[in-house]
């Protein structure tokens, strides 16, 4: 029991569940393809994906092939889990990617030790397939 | 634009802050209307006399109609009735819709607050609630969060305020004990408040930066303490406030600002919506950060008031550092900040830990914070901070 009197409980780490607006972004990932949406009126770039953009409200929003690649443009490294099922994973390095396109993407930083990683670093993309079917898009250091 | 300064905080209640509650649970409605009877018998004010109410996300006996909820319960007839939904930012919200509401003359007295201690047992199991997991993160299917954060692992609020503190050392510099001297200082003045979580135990800003790091670079003791409690706050006009028990205290500024609900899409990180807010409320007030008494700013982390400090005009951006090394941010000091203790030395009891920061800043104002007590004591400056630097809220509060 916790404090407000619920129960406590556990929860296996949570996946991706795409709408119909994101379904292309994740199907794209499996392919290992990084896509990003773009507004046909005012051609800002858009990420997370949604059904109009937040710089104009346009509904006209379409997908287009970009690298994946970025710089960290911060990060964290979690020395206590975020939550108990990211326990396997700790530390992990938490970043905020900003795309080449200038969108900014949460991410993890694989394959690096977290006194390699800086504000600023360039990364690509790594892609994580994992047993759902879903993929998520990580990076590492470019180089 | 904005308020005269016609409505007046008159009275208030808390709930001292305990890491282990032992006293009868009770329904968050039962606290609730336990504390408002005590805020509104501090003011001198009758229960038929409210007129408004504002409440937050903590009454759990209903997800819905809330308002009229707690009217029914204690016996009120309201003709303003609001529900705040601003995390930790929602007393400070709380404060400034009720002071508007009076202003505009739709009632002269407002009661809100905040419940904080446990619940009984509940013979059903009560529905899912992501604040049991994933602290402020949404985990609905079709949320933002749910579908591009909770994956990666970046979930509740450690992580999102590490990574506002990263970047901001990356570009202003590493001074992580001038960090730590938030904690250090505000557990100063935890020690002359007896309702603190960290009453009698002093701590210096080497013992911050020697506890175990949580999410680089924030350490243990730079995180609040969750703890149990709960705080209401009486409002009403100054025609009413003439007749209450205390010196008023009048609401002359305000600020709000959203901008994200994960840092992520912050547009500015570590520029935060504090400086919009700060902005706002001081010019409002006719006053301006020189002219402020005290600071009562929010602190779930030391990072958050230092960010606070800056964007709210006491330093320049990126001298927040070098203004905490050359100020002494307790009661005794010269930079008086969260004389309570602040959420770090006195506790986080759920909403109510934002409302402490509004309360400590009119108890002062009424001169009734006996050991901790400012020798000046006319102004405050009060913040709330809600999500990830995501939702601010700013406040003028000014002894009449």
């Amino acid at each position: 029991m916790s404090d407000l009197g619920y129960q406590k409980i556990e929860l296996p780490k949570p996946r991706p569940m795409p709408t119909a607006t994101s379904l292309p972004f994740w199907d794209a990932l499996t392919e290992e393809r990084v896509i990003l949406q773009r507004c046909a009126d005012c051609q800002a770039w858009v990420h997370y994906p949604r059904s109009n953009c937040p710089e104009c409200l346009s509904d006209q929003l379409a997908w287009h092939d970009v690298s994946g690649e970025g710089v960290i443009f911060t990060f964290t490294v979690t020395r206590q889990a975020t939550t108990p099922s990211f326990a396997d994973e700790v530390p992990q390095i938490i970043a905020v990617v900003e795309l080449s396109e200038g969108v900014h993407v949460t991410s993890v930083i694989v394959g690096a030790e977290p006194g390699q990683v800086a504000v600023g670093a360039a990364v690509v993309p790594v892609f994580e397939h994992g047993d759902d079917g879903r993929t998520l898009l990580k990076h590492r250091l470019a180089g | 634009m904005g308020l005269t300064g016609d409505a007046h905080i008159v009275g208030y209640a808390e709930r001292r802050s305990e890491r282990r509650f032992s006293g009868e649970r009770r329904l968050t409605l039962e606290q609730w209307a336990g504390l408002a009877a005590d805020a509104l018998r501090d003011a001198g004010i009758h229960s038929r006399e409210v007129g408004g109410l504002v409440v937050g996300a903590d009454i759990f006996e209903a997800q819905q109609f809330v308002p009229a909820t707690v009217a029914e319960y204690c016996g009120w007839s309201v003709d303003f009735a609001e529900r705040v939904d601003l995390g930790g930012a929602t007393p400070a919200g709380m404060v400034w819709r009720a002071a508007a509401a009076i202003e505009l003359g739709i009632c002269e007295v407002v009661v809100m607050a905040t419940a904080s201690r446990p619940m009984p047992s509940s013979p059903v199991p009560r529905p899912f609630d992501d604040r049991l997991v994933y602290g402020a993160s949404s985990s609905a299917w079709g949320s933002p969060q749910a579908e591009f954060e909770l994956p990666y692992g970046n979930i509740a609020q450690n992580c999102g305020f590490a990574m506002y503190a990263q970047r901001y050392h990356d570009l202003y510099g590493w001074d992580e004990w001038a960090r730590a001297k938030i904690a250090s200082d505000q557990r100063t003045s935890a020690c002359a408040n007896p309702d603190a979580v960290f009453f009698g135990q002093p701590l210096t800003p080497d013992d911050v930066l020697a506890s175990r790091v949580i999410s680089e670079p924030l350490h243990l003791l730079e995180i609040v303490m969750p703890c149990t409690g709960g705080a209401a706050l009486v409002m009403c006009s100054a025609e009413r406030a003439r007749r209450t028990n205390h010196r008023p205290v009048a609401v002359t500024g305000f600020g709000e600002r959203l901008t994200h609900k994960t840092p992520t899409y912050s547009p500015e990180l570590p520029h935060t919506p504090v400086a919009a807010a700060a902005q706002s409320a001081f010019a409002m007030s006719g006053l301006g950060p020189a002219d402020m008494d005290m600071v009562q700013l929010y602190d779930c982390y030391t990072i958050t008031a230092l960010l606070s400090i800056e964007d709210s005009g006491f330093c320049g951006k990126g001298e927040g550092q070098a203004f905490v090394r050359e100020h002494d941010l307790s009661y005794k000091g010269d930079f008086p900040c969260n004389t309570h203790g602040g959420q770090l030395g006195y506790g986080q009891a759920g909403l109510a830990g934002g409302m402490s920061h509004v309360i400590e800043g009119v108890r002062q104002i009424q001169g009734r914070a006996g050991d901790r007590q400012l020798a000046r004591h006319d102004t405050a400056y009060v913040t709330g901070t809600g999500g990830v630097m995501s939702e601010q809220a700013a406040l003028v509060l000014q002894g009449a």
